[in-house]
């Protein structure tokens, strides 16, 4: 009789309990000042006449400012690739056996990470200067297989190309180094264990892993790259901020075309940004359990913790198993 | 040198050798690891190299598939030498494809594992089969399934290693090892990584490894192993043999004093 009552007693004691959040004064006060400051900010953005939006509606999808976008894309596009390919390329010599091929690889490194990229830009602009004409032959023996006038192969175009490209090889050789040598020496034991050479284990094995090091700065390296090019203007290359310049030297409409510009950087920026993170979920490495360490399970994960902290679904939450 | 015939499996009284290793030296830098090391393993035995943490047993381990280069004396494997060609009164170390050639034609199970963690458990077990082997995608996954089922660990074949316990992870390591049927297995302290309770499946698979005829040198520090599977335990200290034979005969009778406090030590 007292077993059983105790029992019951017990079973009552453990009946579960809906969690409430505390109550959190500061989190409610700084949400309305975050609130009162940003609506100051936006009524000082809209309601100033001298941001001139009108002018900003008129010229956004001009046809000289679109041109200038697509050249920075491109250029954007194209400096990357040469930065990524070479750089990777100089990485790999970096990690060579070869004290001539590692040894090349730091003087490059150190040659174009050490010079201003305005610098750069406008040494290959002005190549002519050095070299009237560009020769192909074999080196030291007189024999010349034809030659061209440098102007006509260095373009603006062909010059930023350059300037942008190589620069950024040096800095992303860095990044692939770092990938390289994040990947345990174990996998490189194991690959030749197997009877893989070095360039199969560097396809297969290294370079895979590394690309979860390399993604994120690399993804940074790009946005940084999209705003960099505007850089070149200096060599008249109609680029997107030229293109807004163009424009306002005629007009005297500053502020707006700049915030034409800026406002297109802000897009593709976004746009980048998204695209990094598919990439990066691409390369995530499969943790325990359904874990896949990407950006969205992350998110999942909070809000998880959150809905339990809450109490708004905390059968859900249980049952897909969130953690502590 | 050569080993008694064991008591547990008299099918292996063949006396083909394996593995030859004569006057084996190795430093890094000026240390010296091994120091004139001779061991013969037949062809078909199972051999555990036991001694105390630096006396050279895995690196001797990491010799035999040429992974640490050696300074002196030879190793011979199916009767090639390990790395080098002979030119006149010469070694001269082969070129990286020969070598990846000759580690093809052993494996090696490594304490940490190491899958490739960026692949499934299917893709790790078929990555050297095709790749270095050439051999098609379809017949490397008939048989890295049923290498799976070998190791118990049928219907894993889209799990990622990360997925997996410590015990499964090596299991895999031994699966992938063996889809590239080897004629020799190395295992560098296989189950050092491993939680206690985890360890028991682990050697249940190279039990059963090793009584299908596999040629295996195990450094180990599981006693009872040592004691249960090898055909001859070999006992190194400070970069030399000093003790070998059966293990009842070793562990039961050591004639060396070094011998004597290893297993002491280990209880």
């Amino acid at each position: 009789m007292s077993q059983d009552t105790q029992q019951v007693a017990q079973e009552a004691a453990y009946e579960p309990l809906r969690i409430r959040e505390r109550f959190r004064p500061w989190s409610w006060v700084s949400t309305a000042l975050i609130l009162v400051v940003m609506a100051v900010l936006l009524q000082a953005l809209l309601t100033n006449p001298n941001f001139q939006w009108d002018v900003v509606a008129k010229y956004f999808l001009s046809s000289s400012i679109l041109k200038g976008l697509v050249h920075t894309l491109e250029l954007t596009a194209l400096s990357m690739l040469i930065g990524v390919s070479l750089g990777t390329l100089l990485a790999v010599m970096r990690g060579s056996r070869n004290t001539a091929l590692s040894g090349a690889s730091s003087a490059y490194i150190w040659f174009f990470r050490g010079t201003p990229l305005l610098v750069q830009l406008i040494f290959w602009y002005n190549l002519s200067s050095l070299y009237p004409s560009l020769v192909l032959g074999i080196p030291f023996t007189g024999i010349d297989f034809g030659s061209v006038v440098t102007n006509t192969v260095i373009s603006p175009y062909t010059a930023a190309l350059l300037g942008l490209g190589l620069n950024q090889a040096a800095y992303t050789a860095e990044i692939v180094r770092a990938g390289i040598l994040s990947v345990p020496h174990g996998q490189l034991d194991a690959a030749a264990s197997f009877g893989m050479t070095r360039g199969l284990t560097l396809r297969r094995v290294v370079l895979p892993q590394a690309m979860r090091v390399i993604i994120p700065p690399v993804g940074n390296e790009t946005i940084g790259m999209l705003k960099t090019t505007s850089v070149v203007s200096v060599l008249a290359m109609p680029e997107l901020l030229y293109s807004a310049q163009i424009i306002y030297a005629r007009t005297y409409e500053i502020i707006p075309m700049l915030i034409v510009a800026s406002l297109w950087y802000l897009l593709v920026t976004t746009v980048l940004t998204l695209i990094q993170m598919q990439i990066e979920k691409k390369y995530a490495v499969r943790g325990p359990a359904a874990e896949d360490g990407t950006f969205k399970q992350f998110v999942r994960r909070a809000w998880r913790t959150h809905a339990s902290r809450t109490g708004t679904s905390l059968a859900k939450a249980n049952m897909t198993g969130a953690r502590p | 040198m050569t080993a008694p015939a064991s008591p547990l499996s008299p099918t292996r009284a063949t006396t083909t050798p394996m593995v030859v290793a004569r006057g084996v030296h190795k430093s890094f830098g000026k240390t010296p690891v091994l120091r004139g090391l001779d061991l013969d393993v037949d062809a078909g035995e199972v051999v555990c190299l036991l001694g105390s943490s630096g006396s050279g047993k895995t690196t001797f381990l990491r010799c035999i598939n040429h992974l640490e280069k050696i300074n002196a004396g030879r190793i011979t494997v199916a009767g090639e030498i390990v790395g080098y060609r002979e030119a006149g009164n010469h070694l001269v170390e082969l070129s990286e494809k020969e070598v990846a050639r000759q580690r093809a034609g052993m494996a090696m199970v490594f304490q940490q594992f190491n899958l490739f963690p960026h692949r499934t458990v299917l893709q790790n077990l078929i990555e050297a089969p095709v790749l270095v082997k050439h051999e098609p995608k379809a017949e490397a996954t008939e048989r890295a399934v049923s290498m799976l089922s070998r190791v118990g660990l049928a219907g894993k074949e889209k799990a990622y290693p990360g997925q997996l316990s410590g015990g499964q992870q090596q299991r895999v390591a031994i699966a992938r090892a063996l889809t590239m049927r080897p004629k020799l297995m190395l295992f560098d302290e296989p189950t050092s990584a491993l939680d206690p309770e985890l360890v028991g499946e682990v050697l249940d698979v190279m039990r059963g490894l090793a009584e299908s005829g596999m040629t295996m040198i195990v450094v180990t520090h599981e006693m009872a192993f040592a004691r249960d599977v090898a055909d001859r335990v070999v006992v190194m200290d400070g970069g030399t043999i000093v003790e070998q034979g059966a293990p009842s005969t070793v562990f039961d009778n050591p004639q060396h004093a070094r011998t004597r406090a290893f297993l002491r030590k280990m209880g």
